[in-house]
C-alpha cells in the first residue's frame, strides 16, 4: 500500500523521499510555484508554493511528504499570498512585459496571469543594473532577476561549470558570473547548457532570435503554466513497464 | 603593498587553513584584517587554491558587510547604528567625524585612507554611542574621543599603537546571580558531572547507549548528566527556548558520526550584549558547558561562533583554551578519563545578524554565504557537515555547566515552575545604570525598571523593548508583566524609551536594520523587509497615508505566511507593536488622504524650473483638488 497525503481533501500518494510539490505534480495535481524545477534539488526560496499544513504554512518544494499530513493549497489564503508575492517580484525587477524578449515565454508573466495578477500592487524598485553584453551570442538582462538561483543550480549540478552565482544580500542580492572581469564572454558558458534553458524570466537571452517566434505564438501563449507544469512533471513509469510502441 | 607581497600574505593565511574550502569565512576575514581589503586578485588565487569557482568565492565574500571587495582602505571606521546608540548622539558625532576627515559617509576617501560608515548594533548599548575601527570597538564615543581618533587616522598610526583606553570596555555588571556570581574553579562542573555518573549501577550502565559506541562499553557519567540537564528543566537562551536536555538527546540518539557542539556568540539582537560580559568574565563557564555537553551526546569537537563585532575577545578566549588544554579540561582523555577527547576552536563571524540563526550559523562555520537552510532535518541529526551537531547560546551553555556541578533539582528550584534559572538582561536606553542584570526568572518589568534607576516619575518610561527588534514593545501599562518564557520570553535584550523618545524612529530604526540584515534568500523577506523600510520612510517624510498602515499589515501577514526563517517572521514586529500603542505617532505624520503618491511630481518640475527661470503658478502642478 502506497503512503498518501491529503491535498484539499483528497488523497495524494508518494513515495519515500518526495517532497508535496513533487507528490502532488507527479499524481496530476498543480500548485503554483517558480524556482521550482523537476531537474533540480528543491531549495524553496520563491515561496510561491506555500501551503496550508494545519494551522502553519510552508514551502510544499522543499516539504517532506508525509503519511497524514492535511494540506491545503487551493485555499482563498494561500490565493492571496501567492498573489502578493508574486506582485512583490514584480515590483523588485524591471518587468515591462509588452518590450521584453520573453514576453509569453516567461514564468513569472505566465504565473500573474495564472494567478490573476493585474499590477504590481507596491511602489516598483526600478533597479538599474548594467546588462552584459559582452558575450557575442548572450545577453543578459540583471533588472529581470528574479534570484530564483535556477541558472546557478543548472550551471553547477548539470554543467558542471558555476558559471553562475550569487552575492550580495537582501534587497542587493545580485547575480555574479564567474569571471574576474564580471563579464560573461570570459567565462566558459556556452549555448547548448542547461544554464540557457532555464531562466524563467527574460535574464539570459540569446542574441539575434529575438522575437523570431512571434508573440501570439509562444510557450504559454498555447496553455497556461499550471497546465504546463503538470506535463513536466516527472511521474512513476505507468502500466506494466512495456513499451506499447516497440512491445519489448 | 606590492601585488607580490600581498599574494604572498594571501597565501599563508589560505595555507594556515589547509586550503579548506569550509574555512573560507575564516580566510576571507583574515585577509580582509591583513591587506584592508579582498583585492579581485587575492579572489582569484583563493578561487585557484581552495578549488572553488571564482564567482562562489565572491558570493561569500558579499555577503559578510565586514568583508570588502570595493577598495583597498586604510582605516574602516563604524558607527553601531542602533537606535540607542543614535539616542546617544551616534549620527552627529559620525557627521562631524566625517567633516573632521574629509570623507563622505559609505565613500572611501580618494587616497584610500579611511571609510565612514554605520553598522548594526556592535553590542555597546551600554557605554555607546559604540564604533570600530578596522574591526576593533570603540565604547563611548565623544566628540573629544572621535577628535583623538580623528588624529591618529590622519597620522596613519598603526591600529596597535593607538592608546589602549581608546578600547577599555567596561563589563557594568549591575545584579550578579548565579552566573555571573560563579566562582568555582576551571573543572569542577566536569569533575562532579564524572563523579555522578561513577556511582552508578553498572548494569543500567551497560543497557545504555554509550556515549561513544565504537570502542567503550556503554559509559554511565554521559546519561546521568544528561538526567541532570532535562531535570533542571533547562531551556535555550537565544530566544526560541527549546528545552536543552531533550535538544542533547536527540543529538546524541542521531546515529552518525562524528557528533558537533556548538556555541552560538553570534550576539547581534540589537541591545543585547550579555554574551559579551560573560565571555569576558565567565570565559571557563562557557567552555565548561560546551565540555559538559560533549560528554553528555559524545562529541569530539567543539566550535565557538563568536561575532564579528567582538573580534576584541578572540586573543583572550584563546587564552583561556589554551590555559584548560594545559590543564587537562581540554585535549585527549580529559581529567583522565579514557576516551573522553574534545577540544575547541573559534570561528568569527563577518558582520551579519542572521548568522544568530542555527542552521545559518552552520553554513557560515562551514564557509559559506549565511542562508538558514530548509528543516527539516534539524541541526540535532544535520548539522556542521551535515553531522549531529548541538547548537546552544553561551549562556545556556554556562547554565549547563552550573547543572552538571550542582544539579538539576538545585536549577529548577531558581527561577518559576515553567522557567528555571536565571536570566541576563542587557539594559540600555534610558536609565540611570544601564549594564548586565542578572535575576531568577519571574522578575517583573519595574522592577527592572526600578533596579536600572528608569523608575516612573525619574525617568517617565513610556516603552519597553524586550528581547529587541524581533522581541516585544511593551507600554507603561503592561510593567507588571514577567521575564519568563510563559510571558515575557527574552533572548536578553532590555531598551528603555522615556516619554521624550519618538517611538515611532524607534520603529523605523528597526525596519532598517531588518532590511540590511535580511540575507535576501526568499522573496518574501528580501522584498518585504525592504518595502517596510521605504514605507516607514515615506511616513517619516511626511508622505504617508491610511494607505500606507494598511500595507504595513498585509506585509506582515505575508512575512508571517511564508518568510523562511525568523528574521522575516518578526521584521514587522517593532512596526505593529507601536502602531497598536503609540498609534498617535504615526497619525500625526500622516495626510489625511486615503492615498498619496510617493512620488512628488510637482518636485519633479522643479529642474525644469530652474533651467526655464520660471516659478510662477503656470509653472507648477496644482496639487490640491478644485472645488
Amino acid at each position: 500500500m502506497t503512503d498518501t497525503f491529503l491535498l484539499d481533501g483528497e488523497d495524494v500518494p508518494f513515495a519515500p523521499g518526495q517532497s508535496v510539490l513533487q507528490a502532488a505534480l507527479a499524481a496530476g495535481r498543480y500548485i503554483p510555484h517558480l524556482c521550482y524545477h523537476p531537474e533540480f534539488k528543491p531549495h524553496g526560496s520563491c515561496k510561491v508554493c506555500t501551503v496550508k499544513v494545519g494551522e502553519r504554512t510552508a514551502a510544499s518544494c522543499t516539504l517532506p511528504a508525509q503519511p497524514g499530513l492535511e494540506i491545503a493549497s487551493d485555499c482563498e489564503e494561500m490565493h492571496e499570498l501567492r498573489h502578493t508575492l508574486v506582485q512583490m517580484l514584480f515590483a523588485e525587477g524591471n518587468h515591462f512585459c509588452p518590450s521584453c524578449e520573453k514576453s509569453g515565454n516567461c514564468a513569472l508573466q505566465a504565473l500573474g496571469s495564472d494567478l490573476g495578477v493585474m499590477t504590481a500592487g507596491f511602489r516598483h524598485f526600478f533597479p538599474d543594473r548594467p546588462v552584459d553584453a559582452s558575450h557575442p551570442d548572450i545577453l543578459l538582462d540583471f533588472n529581470r532577476c528574479i534570484l530564483c538561483e535556477l541558472c546557478v543550480r543548472a550551471s553547477c549540478e548539470v554543467d558542471g561549470k558555476c558559471v553562475f552565482a550569487l552575492s550580495g544580500r537582501g534587497i542587493d542580492k545580485h547575480l555574479v558570473v564567474n569571471a574576474a572581469s564580471g563579464k560573461l564572454v570570459d567565462t566558459d558558458i556556452a549555448l547548448t547548457d542547461k544554464a540557457m534553458e532555464v531562466c524563467p524570466v527574460g535574464v539570459i537571452l540569446r542574441k539575434r532570435v529575438g522575437f523570431a517566434v512571434p508573440i501570439g505564438a509562444r510557450r504559454y501563449d498555447q496553455r497556461p503554466i499550471s497546465a504546463q507544469a503538470l506535463d513536466d512533471a516527472p511521474r512513476p513509469p505507468s502500466g506494466d513497464g512495456r513499451c506499447a510502441a516497440c512491445e519489448e | 603593498m606590492t601585488e607580490d607581497s600581498r599574494i604572498a600574505t594571501l597565501d599563508a593565511i589560505a595555507a594556515r587553513h589547509r586550503d579548506d574550502p569550509s574555512r573560507l569565512v575564516q580566510i576571507l576575514r583574515e585577509i580582509q584584517e591583513a591587506l584592508s581589503w579582498i583585492p579581485p586578485d587575492g579572489i582569484d588565487r583563493l578561487a585557484e587554491r581552495l578549488h572553488l569557482p571564482r564567482a562562489r568565492v565572491e558570493g561569500v565574500a558579499g555577503f559578510y558587510s565586514f568583508l570588502r571587495t570595493d577598495a583597498p582602505c586604510r582605516y574602516r571606521v563604524l558607527f553601531s547604528d542602533n537606535i540607542t546608540d543614535r539616542m546617544q548622539g551616534s549620527q552627529a558625532l559620525m557627521k562631524s567625524l566625517c567633516e573632521r576627515l574629509w570623507v563622505e559617509p559609505g565613500r572611501v576617501s580618494e587616497d584610500g585612507l579611511v571609510r565612514v560608515d554605520t553598522t548594526s548594533c556592535t553590542g555597546l548599548c551600554d557605554q555607546g554611542p559604540g564604533l570600530l575601527v578596522n574591526g576593533r570597538a570603540i565604547p563611548r564615543a565623544t566628540s573629544e574621543r572621535l577628535d583623538r581618533v580623528a588624529e591618529l587616522i590622519l597620522q596613519q598610526q598603526p591600529l596597535e599603537q593607538w592608546p589602549p583606553e581608546l578600547f577599555a570596555i567596561d563589563d557594568n555588571i549591575r545584579r550578579a546571580d548565579i552566573l555571573l556570581d560563579n566562582d568555582s574553579r576551571p573543572g569542577d562542573a566536569l569533575r562532579a558531572a564524572i563523579a555522578r555518573g561513577a556511582g552508578l549501577d553498572a548494569e543500567a550502565a551497560a543497557n545504555a547507549r554509550s556515549w561513544r559506541e565504537a570502542n567503550v562499553p556503554a559509559a554511565p557519567g554521559p546519561l546521568a548528566t544528561l538526567e541532570e540537564i532535562k531535570r533542571a528543566n533547562l531551556r535555550g537562551r537565544g530566544g526560541a527556548g527549546f528545552t536543552t536536555g531533550l535538544k542533547w538527546e536527540a543529538c546524541r540518539n542521531a546515529p552518525a558520526t562524528p557528533r558537533y557542539v556548538v556555541c552560538n556568540a553570534d550576539e547581534g539582537e540589537p541591545g543585547t550584549f550579555k554574551d559579551r560580559v560573560l565571555l569576558t568574565r565567565q570565559a571557563d563557564l562557557v567552555f565548561e558547558g560546551m565540555t559538559v555537553c560533549a560528554w553528555a551526546i559524545g562529541a569530539r569537537h567543539g566550535l565557538l561562533y563568536l561575532r564579528g563585532e567582538y573580534r576584541h575577545l578572540l586573543e583572550p578566549l584563546n587564552e583561556v583554551l589554551a590555559r584548560r588544554r594545559a590543564a587537562g579540561l581540554l585535549g585527549a582523555n580529559i581529567l583522565g578519563q579514557a576516551g573522553f577527547d574534545f577540544d575547541i576552536e573559534i570561528h568569527l563571524g563577518a558582520g551579519a545578524y542572521v548568522c544568530g540563526e542555527e542552521s545559518a550559523l552552520i553554513e557560515s562555520l562551514e564557509g559559506k554565504r549565511g542562508i538558514p537552510r530548509n528543516r527539516p532535518p534539524y541541526p540535532v541529526t544535520h548539522g556542521y557537515l551535515q553531522k549531529p551537531t548541538t547548537v546552544n547560546n553561551v549562556e545556556t551553555f554556562c547554565a549547563a555547566a552550573l547543572i552538571a556541578q550542582h544539579g538539576g533539582d538545585w536549577y529548577r528550584a531558581i527561577g518559576t515552575a515553567k522557567s528555571a534559572g536565571t536570566k541576563i538582561l542587557s539594559v540600555s536606553g534610558d536609565c540611570a545604570r544601564p549594564g548586565i542584570y542578572e535575576y531568577p526568572f519571574g522578575v517583573t518589568v519595574r522592577q527592572v525598571l526600578d533596579d536600572c534607576g528608569a523608575g516612573i516619575g525619574e525617568y517617565d518610561t513610556q516603552a519597553v523593548q524586550i528581547s529587541g527588534p524581533s522581541g516585544v514593545c511593551i507600554a507603561a501599562d503592561e510593567f507588571d508583566r514577567r521575564i519568563a518564557f510563559e510571558d515575557l520570553a527574552t533572548a536578553g535584550a532590555f531598551m528603555v524609551f522615556d516619554a521624550s523618545r519618538d517611538m515611532f524612529e524607534v520603529a523605523r530604526n528597526f525596519a532598517h536594520f531588518f532590511a540590511h540584515e535580511s540575507c535576501g534568500f526568499c522573496t518574501p523577506c528580501r522584498v518585504g523587509t525592504a518595502m517596510l523600510k521605504a514605507t516607514m520612510d515615506k511616513i517619516a517624510a511626511g508622505h504617508g497615508t491610511q494607505y500606507d498602515l494598511a500595507e504595513i499589515d498585509k506585509l506582515d501577514r505575508v512575512l508571517h505566511q511564508s518568510a523562511h526563517c525568523g528574521l522575516g517572521h518578526t521584521a514587522c514586529n517593532p512596526t505593529l507593536d507601536t502602531l497598536k500603542r503609540f498609534r498617535p505617532t504615526y497619525e500625526r505624520r500622516l495626510k489625511s488622504l486615503d492615498f498619496e503618491p510617493a512620488f512628488d511630481l510637482d518636485g519633479a518640475l522643479a529642474a525644469a524650473r530652474r533651467m526655464t527661470g520660471r516659478d510662477d503658478a503656470g509653472a507648477h502642478l496644482s496639487t490640491e483638488i478644485q472645488n
